[in-house]
């Protein structure tokens, strides 16, 4: 016989968005408990490869109460460190984790939310979700039609290269992740293709600071829902083509080609054993180009409004993503040597154990914000919930605090 | 950030295409198209197309009256000349389709457009279809499209026009990228 409990609030996932809710639940005195599959910061812990670090400085990783504290501000946070980090929140937080819990089933009932899971059951008024929007590999279709000879490798599986067949190795997607494993895969001596579709290109370093400094000096990352053109489309951007170190100003498609990687476009089809690739290559690049001037030109813009030009560096603009007058429209697999793929094509959340009508046609949970349809169900710390930040560590703060008061409001309402 | 005034007309309603989109967002299964051609062997090389009726909103539509087109191929091919080739059609579809993609975004950019000229090329192997080299393939090896823009706005803008429209067309999308193709015959 399983044991039913009770509570006000459950908050799903413990990493940092779920951590951070719980601590703005904790202020408002309301009875909680966060069920987290594994240990805190899970996927942090298991699900990201060896050499990853953190795309923000460390100045910028704060929580609800809580901020970097070590002596390297400008520095960028190994995943030791951000495991670190998350676990000493938790701490600091005295958050109310059930560690090792995996939830099941989450239903509505009479009075709010029936969660089961493989260590119990609980009833609860309302419920926050906060299990991440990477849980799965996003892998496109034509994955199925690869031949079976080819090893394939999603970013999510991926840890280092030794993982690797040796041969050569094409990298699909050109994110944040496309670009780092694409580069390490190089030097472990793997010949690499990169196939790059639609990505955001950015400077680590502009004019002497950090571009995410920029984005917070300039109000970019505060931007909210009510500011941007089509949410959806924000809200689905490739990761910008970063990567937390100072090595290179930027990390782009050029360096890529500099070293000697080979760049095609993005991969469309298999047939016969030929890899197909895009032919709109120059048109992706060039938008990508765009995209960042535009971006820097607002920088530029907010430097001329500042009284104090001098503490920054000059105006710079990058040279245009270099592509082949006439790129490669398909590979053979076997005679060009490709012995694996790596999909670095994203990732999608797993809401298997959902069984609330709040998912849109694609899968996604439809939300306002964070508040979801379904009355005292939130969700948290997913790309763009209210603000650009959203999507980082730091963002989580304003969204917790503005979820939970809403939630503190449902509760109140609700009181019998 | 791109104002709508009221002086910027390229003759497209912007506010109907936006006012389409948001439509069928909430109605995925209306944006389902399909569309038709029918075809008719006149002699030699030379046939004639027609294109009237499609499938869209869900339900049958219709052009405001039919249109023919006669394609044949030149002389030098022992042809009769009735009509553009076949290849220069596609040429056709991708010099509309990113032209009118053009007009569209300026549109919807406020970008008041004064004239757009657009010179297409591409180039071809014969010995491909003439099956003289296996190696060669029987398509375009490649596209060359140019635009002559002029129009109230910065080279920049006028750049992002023209890679935005590239972004969003159909044509241009068909011919970069590989595509089912299922023939039939009774």
């Amino acid at each position: 016989m399983t044991k039913q409990q009770f509570t006000d609030t459950i908050v799903i996932g413990a990493g940092h968005a779920g951590l951070a809710v719980s601590y703005c639940l904790t202020e408002r005195s309301i009875d909680h408990l966060v069920i987290e599959r594994g240990e805190v910061a899970n996927s942090w812990r298991k699900e990201r490869w060896d050499s990853l670090t953190l795309l923000t400085p460390n100045w910028q990783s704060r929580l609800p109460g809580f901020a970097y504290s070590g002596d390297d501000p400008d520095g960028y946070m190994s995943m030791r460190e951000v495991i670190e980090f998350i676990d000493d929140y938790a701490r600091f937080s005295k958050a109310p984790v059930r560690t090792g819990t995996t939830v099941t089933s989450l239903k509505p009932d009479s009075n709010g939310y029936h969660i089961k899971t493989d260590r119990g059951e609980w009833h609860c008024r309302s419920v926050v979700i906060a299990s991440g929007a990477c849980n799965l590999p996003a892998i496109p279709k034509v994955a199925e039609a690869i031949p079976a000879n080819i090893q394939q490798v999603t970013s999510w599986q991926y840890r280092n290269p030794d993982q690797l067949q040796e041969g050569g190795v094409i990298v699909v997607g050109a994110s944040a992740t496309g670009l780092q494993l694409a580069e390490e895969i190089h030097r472990s001596g793997r010949p690499v293709t990169i196939a790059a579709g639609e990505h955001v290109r950015l400077p680590r370093i502009y004019r002497g600071k950090d571009i995410q400094w920029w984005m917070d000096a300039a109000g970019v990352l505060d931007e909210g829902l009510d500011e941007i053109d089509d949410i959806n489309r924000a809200r689905h951007l490739p990761s910008p083509q970063l990567v937390g170190s100072r090595q290179h100003p930027i990390l782009d498609l050029n360096v890529m080609s500099g070293l000697g990687i080979k760049l095609v476009g993005r991969l469309m089809g298999v047939q016969n054993g030929v890899v197909q690739f895009s032919g709109s290559l120059r048109n992706i690049c060039a938008l990508a180009d765009l995209k960042m001037n535009r971006l820097l030109k607002t920088i530029d813009e907010w430097i001329e409004q500042n009284p104090d030009v001098s503490q920054f560096d000059s105006l710079e603009r990058f040279d245009r993503t270099v592509v082949d007058e006439d790129p490669c429209l398909g590979l053979d697999l076997d005679d060009s040597g490709i012995r694996t793929i790596v999909w670095a094509t994203g990732y999608r959340p797993d809401y298997s154990w959902l069984d609330v009508p709040v998912l849109d046609r694609k899968g996604m949970i439809k939300h306002d914000g964070g508040i979801t349809d379904s009355p005292g169900m939130y969700l948290v710390g997913m790309p763009f919930l209210r603000r650009r930040k959203s999507s980082f560590i730091h963002g989580a703060e304003d969204d917790a605090r503005y979820i939970t008061q809403h939630l503190a409001k449902y509760l109140e309402q609700t009181t019998v | 950030m791109n104002e709508q005034t009221n002086t910027v007309n390229n003759g497209v309603n912007v506010e109907a295409l936006l006012d389409a989109r948001e439509a069928l967002t909430a109605a995925p299964e209306a944006a389902k198209f399909k569309w038709r051609a029918t075809c008719t062997w006149l002699n030699g090389t030379h046939v004639s197309s027609s294109v009237e009726q499609f499938y869209g909103l869900g339900e049958e539509q219709s052009h405001r009256k039919e249109f023919t087109f006669d394609s044949d191929h030149p002389e030098i091919f022992a042809s009769e000349d009735n009509g553009a080739t076949p290849i220069e059609f596609v040429l056709v579809g991708l010099a509309g389709c990113l032209t009118a993609g053009i007009a569209s975004v300026a549109q919807n950019r406020a970008i008041q457009l004064k004239s757009v000229k657009a010179t297409l090329e591409a180039g071809m192997d014969i010995a491909g279809i003439l099956g003289i080299d296996s190696d060669v393939r029987n398509g375009f090896d490649g596209v060359k499209v140019h635009f002559d823009i002029d129009a109230d706005a910065s080279s920049e803008d006028i750049e992002a026009l023209v890679a935005q429209s590239q972004k969003r067309s159909a044509v241009y999308d068909i011919i970069t990228n590989p595509t089912n193709c299922v023939v039939t015959v009774n």
